[in-house]
């Protein structure tokens, strides 16, 4: 079943419950069908059906509550953040980190959480994040800067505390 | 030199999202800056820690059980209100897949010849590479676990002692952006090259053709287990089908 697992883990990780995440895909199939025709052939896929999760996630009593109560900061189209200047150490990301890298992905706002996944897990390009979540290119990048930032700040956060 | 103008721009680098000329620019620069370098560094580490984080989460078999079922054997339509929501469930979720199904065909058989082609370019690289493998060794109990961790299956490699092929090394490839393996064996004065991936798309390229010819490279290609293979060299065919069935053999 093409992007069966996929949608389940991208949906798994917005909600961050089971039963959730197998109601958010059954339900983005079933809007999917209904809304088949509105898919032009050529165009991506894969980002038509992401969308339709996606926008299905924001509307559900989660996806409203993690929304309203993370306020990000405002994102520029211009904006570019500076690059970090964290040491090698303190952001070693290795395999022994996996945990702590997981456990990090699921304390981020959902917008990042979400954008990162997209782009790192999916590897969706620029182009198809923009069409996924709608947002203009610039947007995503500066998105992408900062949710990159807010991650490393956090697995620094928990090493920390460990 | 000045690292202002490059900074704000090595996110899109790891992503490979700057064009073409910017990217070369770049490339030259990291290579005299030191602290670019590690950034850029620090960015492909953590691209590829959230990668390998990413996939955390696999359906309840149940949960599988149930679409699958829906789309294997539609039950007959009972026409009570407790029945309607599960089957318009099933029949949504056989449409879509059909639909996505199809789209994918028609996208492989495009992309058919493209995919044999990169492989192919990969190939050709691996000759005239200098250091065509990262971990040179004969032994197939070397190699095989230089992959662990690298790649996200694992394969069998064959006995060649009583063959004419030496396993000469291996290295990490990718095909449409998925880690894979990429085996270089000699036989006499040729190479041969064994891709091994994940095979995520059930009707990709090779099924209808395990053996073609590209480029007047000899490529035969096969699936068993889960993985999709193929083995790309200028030897003879017969030099490629013998090595085949080792690998399946050892498979």
């Amino acid at each position: 079943m093409p992007l069966f697992d996929r949608l389940y883990n991208f949906a798994h990780w917005l909600t961050q419950d089971r039963h959730e995440a197998e109601d958010l895909v059954q339900e983005t199939y079933v809007k999917a069908l209904k809304g088949f025709r509105s898919f032009q052939q050529g165009t991506n896929f894969r980002a038509w059906i992401y969308q339709i999760l996606r926008n299905t996630f924001l509307t559900s009593r989660t996806g409203l509550k993690s929304t309203a109560t993370v306020p990000l900061e405002p994102e520029s189209d211009q904006e570019r953040l500076p690059v970090s200047n964290d040491t090698p150490e303190t952001i070693l990301l290795q395999r022994s980190d996996q945990q702590l890298v997981k456990q990090a992905l699921s304390h981020l706002p959902v917008p990042y959480r979400e954008i990162l996944l997209l782009c790192e897990f999916e590897e969706m390009s620029y182009q198809e994040i923009s069409a996924t979540l709608a947002i203009p290119m610039g947007t995503v990048m500066s998105r992408l800067s900062r949710a990159r930032r807010t991650l490393r700040d956090t697995v620094q956060e928990l090493q920390q505390t460990k | 030199m000045t690292c202002d103008r490059w900074t704000e721009k090595l996110d899109a680098y790891v992503d490979g999202e700057l064009p073409a000329a910017e990217a070369r620019a770049l490339d030259e620069h990291l290579r005299g800056c030191p602290s670019c370098a590690a950034q850029s560094l620090r960015n492909v580490q953590l691209k590829r820690a959230v990668h390998a984080a990413g996939r955390r989460f696999t359906p309840d078999p149940a949960f599988r059980a149930r679409i699958q079922k829906a789309i294997a054997a539609p039950k007959p339509i009972l026409w009570s209100q407790r029945w309607l929501p599960v089957l318009a469930t099933a029949t949504a979720a056989v449409l879509l897949i059909a639909s996505a199904f199809l789209l994918t065909v028609q996208h492989n058989r495009r992309g058919e010849q493209q995919l044999i082609g990169e492989l192919v370019d990969q190939h050709v690289a691996i000759l005239a590479s200098a250091n065509p493998v990262d971990v040179v060794s004969t032994d197939r109990h070397t190699v095989k676990p230089w992959f662990a961790g690298k790649i996200p299956f694992t394969f069998n490699l064959p006995e060649l002692q009583s063959s004419p092929f030496v396993l000469v090394g291996g290295r990490v490839s990718y095909l449409r952006q998925s880690p894979g393996a990429e085996l270089i064996f000699r036989v006499r004065q040729h190479q041969i090259s064994v891709f091994i991936f994940q095979d995520q798309a059930p009707r990709e390229a090779g099924v209808n053709e395990p053996v073609r010819t590209a480029l007047s490279f000899q490529v035969r290609t096969w699936r068993h287990n889960g993985l999709q293979y193929f083995v790309i060299g200028d030897a003879s065919p017969q030099d490629l089908d013998n090595l085949s069935e080792l690998i399946k053999a050892a498979g």
